[in-house]
């Protein structure tokens, strides 16, 4: 039994999340956003990593983000290719730091700008 | 004497609100724009808050902090009626508008603005104000100031730290501190709720094991040189902490998130009236203050949940201040509103009879199915929690220009336990 | 190890020792004053209530008396030389009774006894007229116009800055060790190069027993007693003009509210005995002062505080300040027990020791070139046609560094190299970070500016000296390149 916040909405049901034997029996949930929310929490959940890289030369560092939601799995380990990374300028936002972060398929990118010389 | 430049419209603060006022004054057609920010970069607080979540109810997309600046930087740059006054601080407003600046570019500079937008935003409030005993040693840091540091100046301010206040920044914090490899021991909450959204209890702290105490304070902090501990302690209903039931937990940095106060200094100085319920100006729903041609967006006003909310509002307030350099507005017909049951705070605080108007509106205490009523409108309402803001637009036909004010009140709700 | 030599050395950078330092810059000299902290008056004399007393508390012929009332004269005139923050806003003590009205005209006779001039007996309505938010229960008081409020350690950096400026050697971060007495003098050991001094003042505060024992006086004894004060936010000022007393009690003059020259209103202190010498704040302290405090100002707001601190205080047993020559030697002389007045009377402590030091035999000749003057820019002080001035001539007063205190980066380039190395030594030399947001905004860029201007890195910038480093590095620099070595 696994016990889940739903987070779909600021109601916050408790749902309950049990194994059965034809897959997950999930109760507690007013809605049916809640069903599909735990089902995806249980199965496969995602999250959105953001951190800041180390900008060669400069004083602020630049902030970046998974371009989607990896497997929550995996965050730890795209944090530590994260904390690796040093970039230099200029950068624009939007432009992918990293391709495949951690594994995922999925781009570190930039959400801050590096200002260039020009 | 001073180097006096006489303006349309000055906007004090280059965060959301007043990034969002200029744009929107722009658009609707006004000349001279000054935009003045203390700061060396526009979007004040955003580019330090690196999490995602903005921009859902704005832009219909979920952006981060920098990246919701960015947008807002790429429209100022296609203003050039805007003109961007950075590493400038306001030192005076007058009633009669009057803005006094300094930088290290110009010196000492004052506008005579013929329409001023406040926007200012807030700051945190500290240690002290919260009067929690003990030493005073380094290693306590508001949340936003733990935040600059690590997200733009890229320093390690600790390795274990205790956060005090479960708000949404307090929670972000504990992830963003825990992914930087700081340990974090504890997130006290004084109140049996958190105050952050559900999505940032379960994707912040839930997800990195981070233990939430609610209805639990620090009582005292110790250590000389540095923070070595600090004292926690469960309160009783009254919010009174319970010290023989209390406990230390280690730690070399206390981060507080425990308020933010609207900054009206300024507002203050210029004659504005403040709602002591929302710390902010009182407005009315062109987000007009009660001084004539000063008007007041963002979390100058209230402080707001999301971000979205502030780039709506100071849009309105940026429209309205171009109606009224047009004379548009003027002399126009209000009523205060009057906060019945379970009702903290309503902004606008004045609404002009005839306007649809979107509320801001903060209850006392969370309940369940309770009905909303504003003036003869009304609403149900699931769920009523202090930490969520409850909207609700005022229809011209809502409110009865005879009663004289219009009634705010939640209805029918159940409290729990 | 080359040695310090010098005439006269002064232990102790509080505002006795900065005081005397400033007063012997007058002469001929060779001086040092050496503070084991890393900033002079981070000891007692920045953790006090900051109050120049008129002198009505004060038993007559104590010394207590006639060097508060002598101080509370010099006072003006000082701040006019070295521009430190001063103000004669007078002083009242109030009756709740008819009881206490006779405790007051009592009151009055000790202070004339003590020559304090100016005295006089209000009526009730004479001090709501004057005080208008004093409380109403209040029946009379006494109007002290003579006492003042100064802010301590600015003043205390005022006499330090003005007696290196005249030649005097000061020395922070300088703890002595051992002192040994030789045939001209003193050899002081301390934790950098030792000192040789021919005459020593031990102004050693709460260490001055320590201090006189390093020569076997044992004479001089002496405990903590501290005191809790708590600060409101300037938007306040005005609230009181003068600052207002109750009654004394045996122990203390009460617990008093106090308009700061920088425009607060502070409340304060308790006054309790301590063995240890820790610093902290105490709910019980609040629970002490606030009730008290509103019976006077009935409509403080505990939603106005700004912060909290707590001072000690070096407290003699026989109830008055001990300052002679020790009864080892007669060019060792002690300034012990300086609690309260000790603020107030330290100008005129500082007059008394150079007399002690010419009775020792020791020659002194006034300089010819004494400049007694020190200034400081204080942007926030001047009006906008100086602002505008000033920041013409250097941009960097333009630059607005605490946006609460409006302080500029120009001034906190001035602090450090007027002496600061701390953010607290910053914060006390421009008041930056001490305003409604506690340094919230302005920490990271004064961490910043302390950096550059002192050339070291950020995780060297402490609070208050070593072991109240603000940063432990950087977040990523250093680890990436230890990772990179790795592999």
């Amino acid at each position: 039994m696994t016990e889940l916040t739903c987070i779909v909405c600021p109601v916050g049901c408790r749902i309950r999340v049990d194994r059965a034997e034809n897959g997950l029996k999930i109760s507690g949930n007013d809605c049916p956003r809640g069903l599909t929310y735990a089902r995806e929490e249980m199965t496969a959940p995602k999250r959105i990593l953001t951190a800041v890289v180390e900008v060669a030369g400069g004083e602020s560092m630049l902030p970046v983000k998974t371009k989607e939601a990896i497997a929550k799995a995996k965050i730890w380990l795209a944090m530590q290719e994260t904390k690796a990374i040093t970039v230099s300028g200029p950068v624009t936002v939007g432009q992918v730091i990293k391709d495949n972060v951690a594994g995922s398929g999925v781009p570190l990118v930039a959400t801050g700008m590096i200002p260039g010389d020009a | 004497m001073l180097n006096t430049k006489a303006v349309d419209l000055v906007v004090v603060g280059g965060g959301p609100a007043g990034m969002a006022a200029a744009v929107a004054a722009a658009e609707a057609g006004v000349e001279e724009i000054v935009l003045l920010e203390r700061q060396a970069k526009l979007g004040g607080i955003l580019p330090q808050c690196i999490h995602n979540g903005f921009g859902l109810r704005y832009f219909k997309e979920e952006l981060t902090g920098p990246e919701y600046a960015y947008r807002f930087m790429l429209e100022l740059k296609k203003k050039p009626r805007i003109q961007v006054k950075t590493e400038t601080m306001v030192v005076t407003i007058t009633p009669d508008r009057q803005v006094v600046t300094t930088s290290a570019a110009e010196g000492l500079v004052c506008y005579q603005a013929r329409a001023v937008i406040l926007a200012m935003g807030c700051r945190e409030r500290p240690r002290g104000a919260i009067n929690i005993p003990g030493t005073r040693p380094a290693g306590i840091y508001t949340a936003g100031s733990l935040q600059y540091l690590l997200n733009i100046e890229g320093f390690l301010p600790g390795r274990t730290a205790v956060i005090l206040g479960s708000g949404d920044i307090g929670l972000i914090m504990a992830r963003r501190l825990t992914l930087e490899g700081i340990r974090v021991r504890a997130v006290l909450e004084l109140m049996p709720y958190s105050n952050g959204l559900n999505r940032n209890v379960v994707q912040c702290l839930e997800d990195f094991n981070i233990p939430l105490y609610l209805s639990h304070t620090v009582t005292a902090i110790h250590g000389q040189g540095r923070v070595e501990k600090v004292s926690v302690a469960p309160v009783d209903a009254d919010l009174q902490p319970l010290v023989e039931k209390g406990f230390d937990l280690a730690c070399d940095t206390l981060v507080l998130s425990v308020g933010l106060i609207p900054e009206n200094e300024l507002s203050l100085q210029a004659g504005v009236e403040l709602d002591p319920a929302t710390g902010g100006p009182v407005v009315d729903s062109f987000y007009q203050t009660t001084v004539e041609g000063i008007f007041a967006c963002g979390n100058v006003a209230h402080v707001h949940d999301v971000v979205d909310d502030v780039s709506a509002e100071s849009a309105i307030a940026g429209r309205a201040a171009a109606a009224y350099l047009r004379g548009e507005i003027g002399g126009n017909r209000w009523l205060p509103v009057k906060a019945g049951r379970n009702i903290r705070s309503v902004v606008p605080q004045r609404i002009v009879v005839g306007q649809a108007t979107p509320l801001y509106i903060r209850a006392r205490f969370p309940e369940k199915n309770a009905q909303l009523n504003v003036g003869h409108g009304h609403s149900k309402r699931r769920i009523v929690s202090p930490g969520e803001t409850i909207y609700y637009t005022v229809k011209p036909e809502d409110i009865c220009s005879q009663e004289g004010f219009v009634r705010v009140g939640l209805e029918g709700g159940k409290v729990d336990d | 190890m080359s040695i310090t030599e010098v005439d006269v050395l002064v232990i102790g950078g509080g505002v006795v020792g900065a005081a005397l330092i400033r007063e012997l810059s007058r002469y001929e000299l060779d001086l040092v004053l050496v503070e084991k902290e890393v900033d002079v008056s981070f000891g007692t004399s920045k953790a006090n209530s900051g109050i120049v007393h008129s002198g009505v508390h004060d038993r007559p012929g104590t010394l207590k008396a006639q060097l508060s009332v002598r101080g509370c004269q010099l006072f003006p005139e000082l701040a006019a030389e070295l521009d430190f923050l001063y103000k004669q806003n007078g002083a009242v003590v109030v009756a709740r009774s008819r009881e206490e009205l006779v405790e007051l005209e009592k009151l009055v006779e000790n202070g004339r006894a003590n020559g304090v001039k100016d005295l006089s007996l209000i009526s009730r309505e004479e001090l709501r007229r004057i005080e208008p938010n004093l409380s109403a229960e209040l029946v009379g008081g006494l109007l002290a116009p003579s006492g003042g409020i100064v802010v301590p350690f600015d003043l205390v950096f005022a006499l330090t800055e003005n007696a290196v400026a005249n030649g005097a050697k000061l020395m922070v971060n300088t703890e002595v060790l051992g002192i040994k007495e030789e045939k001209d003098g003193f050899f002081v050991r301390t934790n950098h190069r030792p000192i040789r001094a021919k005459l020593i003042v031990n102004a050693a505060g709460l260490y001055g027993g320590e201090v006189a024992a390093m020569i076997g006086d044992h004479s001089i004894q002496l405990y903590a007693r501290k005191g809790e004060e708590y600060l409101f936010d300037r938007k306040l000022e005005g609230l009181v003009q003068r600052t207002v007393f109750p009654l004394p009690s045996k122990v203390s003059k009460g617990i008093l509210v106090i308009p700061t020259v920088d425009g607060n209103i502070m409340i304060g202190p308790t006054a309790h005995r301590v063995e240890d010498y820790d610093l902290s704040t105490s709910l019980a302290g609040w629970n002490e002062i606030f009730p008290a405090a509103r019976k006077l100002v009935p409509t403080l707001q505990p939603t106005d505080l700004i912060t909290a601190f707590s001072g000690l205080r070096a407290v003699g047993t026989s109830g008055d300040f001990i300052i002679a020559p020790s009864i080892i030697s007669p060019r060792f002389i002690n300034a012990a027990g300086i609690e309260s007045p000790g603020l107030t009377a330290a100008p005129a402590i500082a007059e008394y020791i150079v007399e002690l030091i010419k009775d020792s035999g020791l020659p002194l000749a006034r300089k010819q070139k004494f400049n007694p003057r020190r200034t400081v820019v204080r942007l926030r002080d001047l009006d906008p046609q100086a602002q505008a001035e000033l920041m013409q001539k250097d941009p960097a007063y333009g630059q607005i560094v605490c946006r609460c205190e409006m302080v500029s980066a120009g001034e906190i380039r001035d602090a450090v190299r007027r002496g600061a190395t701390t953010l607290d030594g910053i914060k006390l030399r421009t008041r930056s970070g001490m305003g409604r947001c506690q340094g919230g905004f302005c920490t990271p860029k004064i961490i910043r500016l302390l950096s550059n201007e002192l050339g070291l890195p950020p995780e060297q910038i402490s609070k208050n000296g070593p072991g109240s480093e603000l940063l432990f590095g950087r977040l990523r620099g250093d680890r990436a390149k230890e990772e990179k070595q790795h592999a």
